[in-house]
């Protein structure tokens, strides 16, 4: 993809001590984005979310194994508008994920589990995997609709 | 996270603090479930006012705390939810199963 609106690529480890150090910097970027407060903090959930399901079940809680996170400012047609948004990609060379089980349980069953998937739908305006070259892929995006969209400009 | 107990008659406060996420909500986990089953603590309440963020695997934490304490006949009560944890649990469709109360002086009440 062209990451010519790049504005923070991270690369870290999938150690679970490194989430907090994500959520502050992209809680950070969210907002000098111009997003409100509650959509920083949906945004910084559902990367959270992404990362964890990464760590717990592309590489199954091993540490140490590489995750990369893109973050650029894109412009998405809607409308005959250009409306400016967030995207997020997030990549691991963990093993394939089945979708199937990553798609979330019904909220009727209460129980422990299973609502990381549900959270991130919730939270982005658009999700979409992909798997090739030994990498999953995971695409995030959010539209900026804060009091402050010139901010992305 | 930080997470530190209470003893108010029958019931125990636990006062936690920071970011429960994957990696710490395994501590909250163990707390909650060694204060029902071991202790067997008839009244388990949760100060989350000084929790910053929640996420799934803080919930499922809660979650299981909830029901290993209706299968013991025991509360778990949780007060002083801040925008970010009520918002999880609003998003997960928990937020009504749960006992939830404003402050302490209402979460410890009879």
């Amino acid at each position: 993809m062209g990451r010519s609106g790049l504005l923070l690529k991270l690369e870290l480890s999938s150690n679970p001590e490194m989430l907090c150090v994500v959520r502050h910097a992209l809680g950070q970027l969210a907002e000098t984005l111009g997003f409100s407060s509650a959509e920083c903090r949906a945004i910084v959930l559902a990367v959270d979310e992404a990362l964890t399901n990464i760590i717990k079940h592309a590489y199954g809680g091993e540490a140490g194994r590489p995750i990369r996170a893109f973050f650029c400012r894109i412009e998405v047609p809607q409308n005959g508008k250009q409306r400016k948004a967030l995207e997020i990609v997030i990549e691991d060379r963990g093993k394939k994920i089945d979708r199937a089980k990553l798609c979330g349980r019904s909220l009727e069953d209460v129980r422990p589990g299973g609502l990381g998937m549900h959270f991130i739908n919730e939270c982005m305006d658009a999700v979409e995997f992909r798997r090739g070259l030994g990498k999953n892929q995971l695409r995030l995006m959010k539209l900026l609709d804060g009091p402050n969209p010139e901010k992305l400009a | 996270m930080q997470i530190s107990a209470r003893h108010l008659d029958k019931t125990t406060i636990f006062d936690v603090s920071g970011d429960v996420d994957l990696a710490t909500s395994p501590e909250l986990r163990k707390a909650l479930l060694h204060e029902l089953r071991e202790i067997r603590t008839l009244r388990v309440v949760l100060n989350l006012k000084s929790v910053r963020y929640m996420d799934s695997s803080g919930v499922a934490s809660l979650v299981e705390g909830l029901k290993v304490s209706r299968g013991l006949g025991a509360r778990l009560i949780l007060y002083g939810l801040n925008a970010s944890v009520r918002e999880v649990l609003q998003l997960s469709k928990l937020l009504k199963i749960f006992e939830v109360y404003e402050n302490e002086e209402q979460a410890v009440s009879p």
